[in-house]
Protein backbone atom coordinates (compact mmCIF):
# COMPACT_ATOMS: atom_id res chain seq x y z
CA UNK A 1 0.00 0.00 0.00
CA UNK A 2 0.94 3.49 -0.21
CA UNK A 3 1.31 6.14 2.23
CA UNK A 4 2.03 9.46 3.07
CA UNK A 5 3.97 10.27 5.95
CA UNK A 6 3.41 13.69 7.68
CA UNK A 7 7.12 15.06 7.81
CA UNK A 8 8.06 16.61 10.62
CA UNK A 9 10.14 19.68 10.46
CA UNK A 10 7.08 23.00 10.00
CA UNK A 11 5.81 22.92 13.81
CA UNK A 12 4.83 25.95 14.28
CA UNK A 13 3.45 24.67 18.07
CA UNK A 14 3.74 27.15 21.07
CA UNK A 15 6.03 25.31 24.29
CA UNK A 16 3.82 22.90 25.77
CA UNK A 17 2.11 23.97 28.59
CA UNK A 18 2.75 22.80 31.83
CA UNK A 19 0.75 20.23 33.09
CA UNK A 20 -3.08 21.95 33.94
CA UNK A 21 -1.65 25.02 34.21
CA UNK A 22 -2.13 27.88 31.30
CA UNK A 23 -5.69 27.46 29.87
CA UNK A 24 -5.38 28.51 25.70
CA UNK A 25 -5.90 31.91 25.21
CA UNK A 26 -9.50 32.55 24.38
CA UNK A 27 -8.58 33.83 20.83
CA UNK A 28 -7.35 30.17 19.74
CA UNK A 29 -10.53 28.48 20.57
CA UNK A 30 -12.05 29.07 17.27
CA UNK A 31 -9.49 28.21 15.36
CA UNK A 32 -10.36 25.56 12.55
CA UNK A 33 -7.88 23.26 12.87
CA UNK A 34 -9.43 20.43 10.15
CA UNK A 35 -11.81 21.22 7.31
CA UNK A 36 -12.33 19.03 4.69
CA UNK A 37 -14.61 20.33 1.46
CA UNK A 38 -16.42 17.68 -0.62
CA UNK A 39 -13.83 15.50 -0.21
CA UNK A 40 -14.15 11.87 -1.87
CA UNK A 41 -11.90 8.48 -1.37
CA UNK A 42 -11.95 5.66 -4.19
CA UNK A 43 -9.53 3.21 -3.83
CA UNK A 44 -7.62 1.70 -6.50
CA UNK A 45 -9.72 -1.09 -6.86
CA UNK A 46 -12.98 1.34 -7.52
CA UNK A 47 -14.57 0.66 -4.39
CA UNK A 48 -15.70 4.14 -3.13
CA UNK A 49 -15.69 4.89 0.34
CA UNK A 50 -16.58 8.16 1.02
CA UNK A 51 -18.46 11.05 -1.57
CA UNK A 52 -19.14 14.53 -0.91
CA UNK A 53 -17.90 14.88 2.44
CA UNK A 54 -17.73 18.66 4.39
CA UNK A 55 -16.70 18.00 8.39
CA UNK A 56 -14.46 20.93 9.94
CA UNK A 57 -13.25 20.51 13.66
CA UNK A 58 -12.54 23.68 15.15
CA UNK A 59 -10.32 24.05 18.62
CA UNK A 60 -12.13 23.32 21.68
CA UNK A 61 -14.52 20.70 19.46
CA UNK A 62 -15.09 17.21 19.97
CA UNK A 63 -16.81 15.62 16.79
CA UNK A 64 -17.52 12.25 17.00
CA UNK A 65 -18.53 10.16 13.86
CA UNK A 66 -20.96 7.86 13.77
CA UNK A 67 -21.84 5.29 11.01
CA UNK A 68 -22.32 2.10 10.12
CA UNK A 69 -19.54 -0.66 9.59
CA UNK A 70 -17.21 0.01 6.36
CA UNK A 71 -18.67 3.45 5.85
CA UNK A 72 -15.13 5.10 5.52
CA UNK A 73 -15.40 6.30 9.08
CA UNK A 74 -11.74 4.79 9.91
CA UNK A 75 -10.97 6.51 6.00
CA UNK A 76 -11.61 9.91 7.24
CA UNK A 77 -9.45 9.44 9.99
CA UNK A 78 -6.43 8.37 7.52
CA UNK A 79 -7.31 10.81 5.04
CA UNK A 80 -6.75 13.74 8.26
CA UNK A 81 -3.71 11.92 9.58
CA UNK A 82 -1.49 12.01 6.40
CA UNK A 83 -1.90 8.02 6.32
CA UNK A 84 -3.73 8.48 3.21
CA UNK A 85 -4.60 11.22 0.51
CA UNK A 86 -8.26 11.66 -0.37
CA UNK A 87 -8.98 10.99 -4.38
CA UNK A 88 -11.12 14.05 -4.81
CA UNK A 89 -12.02 17.55 -2.47
CA UNK A 90 -9.80 19.97 -0.50
CA UNK A 91 -8.51 18.83 2.91
CA UNK A 92 -6.46 21.51 5.03
CA UNK A 93 -5.10 20.04 8.37
CA UNK A 94 -3.82 23.32 10.01
CA UNK A 95 -2.05 21.75 12.66
CA UNK A 96 1.65 19.51 12.86
CA UNK A 97 0.53 17.95 16.15
CA UNK A 98 -2.03 15.35 15.78
CA UNK A 99 -2.40 12.33 17.97
CA UNK A 100 -3.43 9.37 16.23
CA UNK A 101 -5.38 6.50 18.49
CA UNK A 102 -5.68 3.10 16.54
CA UNK A 103 -8.42 1.12 17.12
CA UNK A 104 -5.95 -1.34 19.47
CA UNK A 105 -3.81 -0.27 21.48
CA UNK A 106 -0.46 -1.39 19.19
CA UNK A 107 1.71 -1.43 21.59
CA UNK A 108 5.03 -2.63 21.08
CA UNK A 109 5.10 -5.76 23.26
CA UNK A 110 9.04 -6.22 23.62
CA UNK A 111 8.73 -2.52 25.41
CA UNK A 112 7.76 -2.04 28.88
CA UNK A 113 4.89 0.76 29.53
CA UNK A 114 7.54 3.82 29.78
CA UNK A 115 9.26 2.55 26.53
CA UNK A 116 6.22 2.43 24.89
CA UNK A 117 4.86 6.03 26.03
CA UNK A 118 8.64 7.77 25.31
CA UNK A 119 8.04 6.09 21.80
CA UNK A 120 6.67 8.67 19.44
CA UNK A 121 9.07 11.21 21.23
CA UNK A 122 12.09 9.06 20.73
CA UNK A 123 10.60 9.03 16.83
CA UNK A 124 11.03 12.75 16.50
CA UNK A 125 14.46 12.01 18.00
CA UNK A 126 13.98 14.04 20.93
CA UNK A 127 16.20 14.59 23.66
CA UNK A 128 16.60 11.25 26.74
CA UNK A 129 15.58 13.71 29.61
CA UNK A 130 12.72 15.85 28.20
CA UNK A 131 10.68 12.67 26.15
CA UNK A 132 11.31 11.18 29.88
CA UNK A 133 9.86 14.09 31.73
CA UNK A 134 7.20 13.78 28.64
CA UNK A 135 6.59 9.93 29.37
CA UNK A 136 6.06 10.30 33.14
CA UNK A 137 3.79 13.19 32.28
CA UNK A 138 1.44 11.46 30.90
CA UNK A 139 1.68 8.17 32.67
CA UNK A 140 0.32 10.43 35.61
CA UNK A 141 -1.93 11.97 33.67
CA UNK A 142 -3.78 8.57 32.77
CA UNK A 143 -3.66 6.60 35.88
CA UNK A 144 -0.60 4.68 34.72
CA UNK A 145 1.81 5.46 37.93
CA UNK A 146 3.67 2.46 39.07
CA UNK A 147 3.41 0.52 36.16
CA UNK A 148 6.12 2.00 34.22
CA UNK A 149 8.10 -1.34 33.92
CA UNK A 150 4.97 -3.42 32.89
CA UNK A 151 5.06 -5.08 29.90
CA UNK A 152 1.58 -5.39 27.23
CA UNK A 153 0.82 -8.23 27.88
CA UNK A 154 0.90 -7.56 31.44
CA UNK A 155 -1.57 -5.00 31.37
CA UNK A 156 -5.62 -5.86 31.03
CA UNK A 157 -7.24 -4.32 27.86
CA UNK A 158 -7.95 -1.10 29.42
CA UNK A 159 -4.83 -0.55 30.78
CA UNK A 160 -2.84 -1.03 27.40
CA UNK A 161 -5.44 1.49 25.65
CA UNK A 162 -4.51 4.14 28.84
CA UNK A 163 -0.91 3.45 27.88
CA UNK A 164 -2.02 4.30 23.94
CA UNK A 165 -3.36 7.30 25.10
CA UNK A 166 -0.39 8.28 27.12
CA UNK A 167 1.82 7.35 24.18
CA UNK A 168 -0.57 10.07 22.14
CA UNK A 169 -0.20 13.08 24.85
CA UNK A 170 3.42 13.13 24.80
CA UNK A 171 3.21 14.88 21.58
CA UNK A 172 0.81 17.49 23.22
CA UNK A 173 -1.43 17.17 20.11
CA UNK A 174 -3.85 19.97 19.06
CA UNK A 175 -5.65 17.46 16.94
CA UNK A 176 -6.90 14.61 18.59
CA UNK A 177 -7.67 11.45 16.29
CA UNK A 178 -9.51 8.53 17.38
CA UNK A 179 -10.43 5.54 15.29
CA UNK A 180 -12.69 3.39 17.62
CA UNK A 181 -10.38 3.18 20.31
CA UNK A 182 -12.97 1.43 22.85
CA UNK A 183 -14.64 -0.69 20.82
CA UNK A 184 -12.55 -3.99 21.95
CA UNK A 185 -13.19 -3.32 25.82
CA UNK A 186 -16.14 -4.62 27.86
CA UNK A 187 -19.15 -1.93 28.98
CA UNK A 188 -17.77 -0.58 32.26
CA UNK A 189 -14.44 -0.46 31.25
CA UNK A 190 -15.79 1.99 27.97
CA UNK A 191 -17.47 3.98 30.18
CA UNK A 192 -14.57 5.00 32.32
CA UNK A 193 -12.61 5.59 29.71
CA UNK A 194 -14.97 7.64 28.41
CA UNK A 195 -15.14 9.66 31.82
CA UNK A 196 -11.33 10.02 31.36
CA UNK A 197 -10.97 11.16 27.97
CA UNK A 198 -13.59 13.92 28.61
CA UNK A 199 -11.23 14.71 31.41
CA UNK A 200 -8.06 14.47 29.47
CA UNK A 201 -10.71 17.06 26.89
CA UNK A 202 -11.34 19.55 29.10
CA UNK A 203 -7.51 19.66 30.48
CA UNK A 204 -5.30 19.47 27.65
CA UNK A 205 -8.07 21.35 25.20
CA UNK A 206 -7.52 19.39 22.39
CA UNK A 207 -9.93 19.13 19.33
CA UNK A 208 -10.92 15.74 19.40
CA UNK A 209 -12.23 13.75 16.03
CA UNK A 210 -13.69 10.55 17.21
CA UNK A 211 -14.84 7.62 15.40
CA UNK A 212 -17.14 4.45 16.98
CA UNK A 213 -21.14 2.91 16.08
CA UNK A 214 -22.21 3.51 19.33
CA UNK A 215 -24.25 6.28 19.20
CA UNK A 216 -24.40 6.98 23.46
CA UNK A 217 -20.77 6.84 23.43
CA UNK A 218 -20.90 9.32 20.58
CA UNK A 219 -23.19 11.56 22.65
CA UNK A 220 -22.11 11.42 26.01
CA UNK A 221 -18.44 11.99 24.64
CA UNK A 222 -18.76 15.27 21.89
CA UNK A 223 -19.83 18.53 21.43
CA UNK A 224 -21.27 17.20 17.48
CA UNK A 225 -22.34 14.44 16.59
CA UNK A 226 -22.16 13.53 12.61
CA UNK A 227 -23.43 10.79 11.38
CA UNK A 228 -22.64 8.72 8.04
CA UNK A 229 -24.39 6.58 5.74
CA UNK A 230 -23.32 3.32 4.32
CA UNK A 231 -20.72 3.07 1.73
CA UNK A 232 -20.34 5.33 0.14
CA UNK A 233 -20.00 7.26 3.37
CA UNK A 234 -21.71 10.69 2.83
CA UNK A 235 -22.56 12.78 6.08
CA UNK A 236 -26.40 12.50 6.77
CA UNK A 237 -26.81 14.60 9.81
CA UNK A 238 -24.69 16.85 12.22
CA UNK A 239 -25.99 17.10 15.76
CA UNK A 240 -24.89 19.85 18.37
CA UNK A 241 -24.84 18.05 21.82
CA UNK A 242 -25.91 21.06 24.75
CA UNK A 243 -24.58 18.89 27.64
CA UNK A 244 -22.33 21.06 29.73
CA UNK A 245 -18.36 19.68 29.63
CA UNK A 246 -17.28 18.01 32.18
CA UNK A 247 -20.08 15.71 31.56
CA UNK A 248 -21.80 14.32 34.85
CA UNK A 249 -22.03 10.58 33.98
CA UNK A 250 -25.72 10.78 35.32
CA UNK A 251 -26.72 12.99 32.18
CA UNK A 252 -27.10 9.08 30.36
CA UNK A 253 -30.21 8.60 32.13
CA UNK A 254 -31.60 12.16 31.74
CA UNK A 255 -34.70 12.46 28.91
CA UNK A 256 -32.88 14.61 27.35
CA UNK A 257 -29.79 12.55 26.78
CA UNK A 258 -32.67 9.38 25.63
CA UNK A 259 -34.33 12.17 23.86
CA UNK A 260 -30.54 12.89 21.59
CA UNK A 261 -29.37 9.65 21.15
CA UNK A 262 -33.02 8.41 19.66
CA UNK A 263 -32.58 11.16 16.86
CA UNK A 264 -29.10 9.78 16.52
CA UNK A 265 -30.68 6.09 16.07
CA UNK A 266 -32.95 7.33 13.56
CA UNK A 267 -30.89 9.39 11.70
CA UNK A 268 -28.32 6.54 11.28
CA UNK A 269 -31.10 4.22 10.76
CA UNK A 270 -32.29 6.39 7.52
CA UNK A 271 -28.92 6.71 6.49
CA UNK A 272 -28.26 3.23 6.45
CA UNK A 273 -31.37 2.59 3.51
CA UNK B 1 8.79 -28.15 21.31
CA UNK B 2 10.67 -29.86 24.02
CA UNK B 3 8.71 -31.28 27.11
CA UNK B 4 11.13 -27.76 29.23
CA UNK B 5 9.30 -25.86 26.76
CA UNK B 6 6.24 -26.66 27.80
CA UNK B 7 6.51 -26.20 31.00
CA UNK B 8 8.10 -22.75 31.63
CA UNK B 9 5.30 -21.38 29.31
CA UNK B 10 3.40 -19.22 31.35
CA UNK B 11 -0.32 -20.35 31.98
CA UNK B 12 -1.94 -16.56 30.81
CA UNK B 13 -0.57 -13.57 29.87
CA UNK B 14 -2.27 -12.17 32.57
CA UNK B 15 -4.69 -11.03 35.26
CA UNK B 16 -7.24 -9.07 33.60
CA UNK B 17 -8.26 -5.85 35.46
CA UNK B 18 -11.79 -5.52 34.20
CA UNK B 19 -12.47 -1.82 35.73
CA UNK B 20 -9.44 -1.03 33.45
CA UNK B 21 -8.16 0.71 36.20
CA UNK B 22 -4.76 1.18 37.95
CA UNK B 23 -5.78 -0.14 41.60
CA UNK B 24 -5.14 -3.68 40.92
CA UNK B 25 -2.00 -5.30 42.69
CA UNK B 26 0.89 -6.19 40.87
CA UNK B 27 -0.17 -7.71 37.42
CA UNK B 28 2.61 -10.50 37.29
CA UNK B 29 2.04 -12.34 40.40
CA UNK B 30 0.90 -15.78 41.33
CA UNK B 31 0.55 -17.76 37.52
CA UNK B 32 1.58 -21.17 38.48
CA UNK B 33 -1.72 -23.53 39.87
CA UNK B 34 -0.25 -25.22 42.96
CA UNK B 35 -0.57 -28.22 41.45
CA UNK B 36 1.99 -27.51 39.49
CA UNK B 37 4.85 -30.34 40.28
CA UNK B 38 2.10 -32.68 40.02
CA UNK B 39 1.67 -31.72 36.31
CA UNK B 40 5.62 -31.64 35.70
CA UNK B 41 5.36 -35.31 37.08
CA UNK B 42 2.77 -36.27 34.33
CA UNK B 43 4.79 -34.49 31.69
CA UNK B 44 7.97 -36.72 32.39
CA UNK B 45 6.48 -39.97 33.39
CA UNK B 46 4.81 -41.08 29.67
CA UNK B 47 8.43 -40.28 27.45
CA UNK B 48 10.07 -42.37 30.79
CA UNK B 49 7.52 -45.37 30.03
CA UNK B 50 8.27 -45.33 26.45
CA UNK B 51 12.38 -45.14 27.22
CA UNK B 52 11.45 -48.13 28.96
CA UNK B 53 9.50 -49.89 26.29
CA UNK B 54 12.82 -48.99 23.93
CA UNK B 55 15.16 -50.59 26.25
CA UNK B 56 13.22 -53.52 26.84
CA UNK B 57 12.40 -53.99 23.11
CA UNK B 58 16.44 -53.39 22.61
CA UNK B 59 17.36 -56.20 24.97
CA UNK B 60 14.48 -58.41 23.06
CA UNK B 61 15.88 -58.48 19.69
CA UNK B 62 19.53 -58.01 21.17
CA UNK B 63 19.22 -61.15 23.09
CA UNK B 64 16.58 -63.09 22.07
CA UNK B 65 16.05 -62.01 18.56
CA UNK B 66 19.79 -62.19 17.01
CA UNK B 67 21.60 -64.02 19.65
CA UNK B 68 24.77 -64.96 18.97
CA UNK B 69 24.82 -62.36 15.78
CA UNK B 70 23.93 -59.46 18.42
CA UNK B 71 27.40 -57.67 17.35
CA UNK B 72 24.75 -55.81 14.96
CA UNK B 73 22.66 -54.84 18.23
CA UNK B 74 24.51 -55.18 21.59
CA UNK B 75 22.75 -54.73 24.02
CA UNK B 76 22.60 -51.63 26.24
CA UNK B 77 25.05 -52.17 29.00
CA UNK B 78 27.66 -53.51 26.57
CA UNK B 79 26.89 -50.58 24.54
CA UNK B 80 27.76 -48.51 27.78
CA UNK B 81 30.65 -50.64 29.14
CA UNK B 82 32.71 -50.87 25.74
CA UNK B 83 32.08 -47.04 24.54
CA UNK B 84 31.51 -45.16 28.00
CA UNK B 85 33.17 -46.94 30.32
CA UNK B 86 36.28 -47.74 28.22
CA UNK B 87 38.17 -44.56 28.87
CA UNK B 88 40.64 -44.84 25.31
CA UNK B 89 36.84 -45.17 23.23
CA UNK B 90 35.06 -42.72 25.15
CA UNK B 91 38.14 -40.40 24.71
CA UNK B 92 37.90 -40.94 21.30
CA UNK B 93 34.32 -40.26 20.89
CA UNK B 94 34.65 -37.23 22.99
CA UNK B 95 37.48 -36.03 20.67
CA UNK B 96 35.04 -36.89 17.51
CA UNK B 97 31.99 -35.04 19.57
CA UNK B 98 34.02 -31.85 20.20
CA UNK B 99 35.56 -31.16 16.38
CA UNK B 100 32.37 -31.79 15.31
CA UNK B 101 30.64 -29.51 17.20
CA UNK B 102 33.85 -27.22 16.49
CA UNK B 103 32.62 -27.36 12.61
CA UNK B 104 28.42 -27.44 13.13
CA UNK B 105 28.62 -24.25 15.28
CA UNK B 106 31.39 -22.41 12.64
CA UNK B 107 28.64 -23.70 9.93
CA UNK B 108 25.95 -22.41 12.12
CA UNK B 109 27.16 -19.04 13.24
CA UNK B 110 28.03 -18.12 9.07
CA UNK B 111 24.40 -19.56 8.63
CA UNK B 112 22.93 -17.22 10.97
CA UNK B 113 24.91 -14.03 9.46
CA UNK B 114 24.27 -15.01 6.04
CA UNK B 115 20.85 -15.58 6.70
CA UNK B 116 19.73 -12.68 8.27
CA UNK B 117 22.01 -10.10 6.40
CA UNK B 118 20.15 -11.43 3.15
CA UNK B 119 16.81 -11.06 4.46
CA UNK B 120 16.96 -8.10 5.78
CA UNK B 121 18.15 -6.61 1.92
CA UNK B 122 15.49 -8.70 0.65
CA UNK B 123 12.90 -6.88 3.22
CA UNK B 124 14.65 -3.65 2.07
CA UNK B 125 14.26 -3.99 -1.64
CA UNK B 126 11.46 -5.69 -3.34
CA UNK B 127 13.99 -6.29 -6.23
CA UNK B 128 16.40 -8.16 -3.75
CA UNK B 129 13.68 -10.41 -2.89
CA UNK B 130 12.36 -11.38 -6.69
CA UNK B 131 15.78 -11.73 -7.87
CA UNK B 132 17.47 -14.03 -4.98
CA UNK B 133 14.57 -15.88 -3.47
CA UNK B 134 13.77 -17.99 -6.29
CA UNK B 135 17.55 -19.55 -5.29
CA UNK B 136 16.99 -19.29 -1.39
CA UNK B 137 14.03 -21.75 -2.48
CA UNK B 138 16.37 -23.82 -5.38
CA UNK B 139 19.11 -23.86 -2.64
CA UNK B 140 16.71 -25.34 -0.10
CA UNK B 141 15.37 -28.12 -2.98
CA UNK B 142 18.77 -28.88 -3.98
CA UNK B 143 20.13 -32.05 -2.25
CA UNK B 144 22.51 -31.03 -0.31
CA UNK B 145 24.55 -34.06 -0.72
CA UNK B 146 24.66 -33.94 -4.57
CA UNK B 147 26.56 -30.55 -4.06
CA UNK B 148 29.04 -31.92 -1.28
CA UNK B 149 31.73 -33.83 -3.95
CA UNK B 150 31.96 -30.37 -5.56
CA UNK B 151 32.81 -28.54 -2.30
CA UNK B 152 35.67 -30.79 -1.38
CA UNK B 153 36.99 -30.73 -5.14
CA UNK B 154 36.64 -26.82 -4.82
CA UNK B 155 37.80 -26.02 -1.02
CA UNK B 156 39.59 -29.05 -0.22
CA UNK B 157 39.10 -32.09 2.07
CA UNK B 158 39.41 -30.22 5.42
CA UNK B 159 37.62 -27.98 8.17
CA UNK B 160 36.18 -25.01 5.53
CA UNK B 161 34.63 -27.61 3.34
CA UNK B 162 33.15 -29.34 6.31
CA UNK B 163 31.97 -25.64 7.19
CA UNK B 164 31.09 -24.76 3.96
CA UNK B 165 28.43 -27.78 4.12
CA UNK B 166 26.87 -26.93 7.16
CA UNK B 167 26.66 -23.87 5.83
CA UNK B 168 24.25 -24.70 2.70
CA UNK B 169 22.00 -27.22 4.82
CA UNK B 170 21.16 -24.56 7.17
CA UNK B 171 20.85 -21.44 5.53
CA UNK B 172 17.37 -21.76 4.27
CA UNK B 173 15.56 -21.93 7.89
CA UNK B 174 17.21 -19.17 8.57
CA UNK B 175 16.82 -16.98 4.95
CA UNK B 176 13.13 -18.11 5.42
CA UNK B 177 12.53 -17.39 8.92
CA UNK B 178 14.12 -13.80 8.82
CA UNK B 179 12.47 -13.05 5.80
CA UNK B 180 8.72 -13.91 7.10
CA UNK B 181 9.45 -11.99 10.50
CA UNK B 182 10.40 -8.94 9.24
CA UNK B 183 7.50 -9.05 6.62
CA UNK B 184 4.50 -10.02 8.92
CA UNK B 185 5.08 -6.99 10.98
CA UNK B 186 1.62 -5.69 12.14
CA UNK B 187 0.45 -2.99 9.41
CA UNK B 188 -1.02 -0.68 12.30
CA UNK B 189 2.36 -0.26 13.97
CA UNK B 190 3.83 0.38 10.31
CA UNK B 191 1.64 3.38 10.20
CA UNK B 192 2.41 4.17 13.93
CA UNK B 193 6.20 4.68 12.64
CA UNK B 194 5.12 6.37 9.59
CA UNK B 195 2.82 9.16 11.18
CA UNK B 196 6.05 10.07 13.08
CA UNK B 197 7.84 10.43 9.63
CA UNK B 198 10.42 7.43 11.11
CA UNK B 199 12.92 6.20 7.83
CA UNK B 200 13.33 3.03 6.65
CA UNK B 201 16.99 2.23 9.23
CA UNK B 202 14.20 3.53 12.24
CA UNK B 203 11.10 0.82 11.46
CA UNK B 204 14.27 -1.80 10.36
CA UNK B 205 15.93 -1.28 14.12
CA UNK B 206 13.06 -0.49 16.25
CA UNK B 207 10.09 -2.13 14.81
CA UNK B 208 11.05 -5.13 12.42
CA UNK B 209 14.13 -6.30 13.71
CA UNK B 210 13.01 -6.87 17.00
CA UNK B 211 9.19 -7.97 15.87
CA UNK B 212 11.53 -10.73 13.99
CA UNK B 213 13.26 -11.82 16.94
CA UNK B 214 10.51 -14.98 17.59
CA UNK B 215 11.06 -16.04 14.42
CA UNK B 216 14.74 -15.66 14.17
CA UNK B 217 14.85 -17.67 17.08
CA UNK B 218 12.73 -20.21 15.53
CA UNK B 219 15.25 -20.74 12.31
CA UNK B 220 18.00 -20.86 14.65
CA UNK B 221 17.03 -23.71 16.07
CA UNK B 222 15.78 -25.64 13.06
CA UNK B 223 19.29 -24.48 11.59
CA UNK B 224 21.00 -25.39 14.91
CA UNK B 225 19.90 -29.68 14.38
CA UNK B 226 20.22 -29.14 10.85
CA UNK B 227 24.21 -27.65 10.91
CA UNK B 228 24.84 -31.42 13.28
CA UNK B 229 23.88 -33.14 10.59
CA UNK B 230 25.95 -31.10 7.84
CA UNK B 231 29.04 -31.31 9.95
CA UNK B 232 28.68 -35.09 10.33
CA UNK B 233 28.00 -35.41 6.59
CA UNK B 234 31.32 -33.37 6.07
CA UNK B 235 32.92 -35.94 7.92
CA UNK B 236 31.82 -38.56 5.73
CA UNK B 237 33.27 -37.32 2.25
CA UNK B 238 36.46 -35.36 3.92
CA UNK B 239 38.50 -37.07 5.94
CA UNK B 240 41.56 -34.66 5.57
CA UNK B 241 42.59 -32.98 8.57
CA UNK B 242 40.71 -33.89 12.17
CA UNK B 243 37.12 -34.84 10.91
CA UNK B 244 35.01 -35.15 13.71
CA UNK B 245 31.84 -37.94 14.49
CA UNK B 246 31.36 -39.14 10.82
CA UNK B 247 34.67 -40.30 10.37
CA UNK B 248 34.12 -42.52 14.03
CA UNK B 249 30.97 -43.79 12.45
CA UNK B 250 32.55 -44.85 9.30
CA UNK B 251 35.52 -46.60 11.46
CA UNK B 252 33.72 -48.42 13.45
CA UNK B 253 31.67 -49.83 10.61
CA UNK B 254 34.17 -50.79 8.99
CA UNK B 255 35.69 -52.69 11.97
CA UNK B 256 32.38 -54.39 12.61
CA UNK B 257 32.06 -52.76 16.31
CA UNK B 258 28.56 -52.63 16.92
CA UNK B 259 29.08 -51.57 20.69
CA UNK B 260 31.27 -48.42 19.39
CA UNK B 261 29.45 -47.70 16.75
CA UNK B 262 26.01 -47.20 19.06
CA UNK B 263 28.15 -45.17 21.30
CA UNK B 264 28.68 -42.62 18.56
CA UNK B 265 25.59 -42.46 17.73
CA UNK B 266 24.22 -41.79 20.94
CA UNK B 267 26.95 -39.06 21.44
CA UNK B 268 25.87 -37.77 18.00
CA UNK B 269 22.50 -37.54 18.84
CA UNK B 270 23.06 -36.01 22.08
CA UNK B 271 25.03 -33.33 20.68
CA UNK B 272 21.81 -32.51 18.26
CA UNK B 273 19.96 -32.33 21.57
CA UNK B 274 22.26 -30.32 23.52
CA UNK B 275 22.74 -27.47 20.48
CA UNK B 276 18.82 -27.79 20.21
CA UNK B 277 17.98 -27.13 23.69
CA UNK B 278 20.93 -24.36 23.79
CA UNK B 279 19.37 -22.25 21.20
CA UNK B 280 16.27 -22.71 22.99
CA UNK B 281 17.55 -21.27 26.29
CA UNK B 282 19.07 -18.53 24.18
CA UNK B 283 15.95 -17.90 22.80
CA UNK B 284 14.07 -17.34 26.10
CA UNK B 285 16.97 -15.62 27.87
CA UNK B 286 16.87 -13.05 24.50
CA UNK B 287 12.84 -12.42 24.31
CA UNK B 288 11.47 -14.92 26.83
CA UNK B 289 10.41 -12.02 28.58
CA UNK B 290 8.13 -10.64 26.30
CA UNK B 291 7.12 -13.48 23.94
CA UNK B 292 5.21 -16.37 24.69
CA UNK B 293 6.50 -19.88 23.73
CA UNK B 294 4.03 -21.55 22.31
Amino acid sequence: MTMTARKPGTRTAPPPAPAGATAPAPAASRTRLLDFTDVAMTFANGTTALSGVDLTVDAGEFVTVVGPSGCGKSTLLRIASGLESASAGRVDVRTDRIGYVFQDATLLPWRNVRANVELLAELQKEPKAERARKAQEAIDLVGLSGFERNLPKELSGGMRMRTSLARSLTLDPQLFLFDEPFGALDEITRERLNDELIRLFTEKRFAGLFITHSVSEAVYLSTKVVVMSGRPGRIVKTFDVPFDMPRNPDIRFTPEFAELTGEVSHALREGHR
Amino acid sequence: MTAADTVAAPAAPSAEDPSGGAASGGPAAARRSPGGSRSRLSLWVPPLVVLGVIIAAWYFVSLVVLGRRNYLLPPPHTVIAESFLDTSILVDILDATWRTSQVALAGLGAAIVIGVIWAIAMSQARWVERSTFPYAVLLQCTPILALVPLIGFWFGYDFLARTIVCVLIALFPMVSNTLFGLQSVDQAHRELFALQGAGRGTVLAKLELPAALPAIFAGMRISAGLSVVGAIVGDFFFQRGTPGIGALLSKYVNRLEGAHLFGAIIAAALLGVVIFGLFGLIAKAAIGRWYDFA
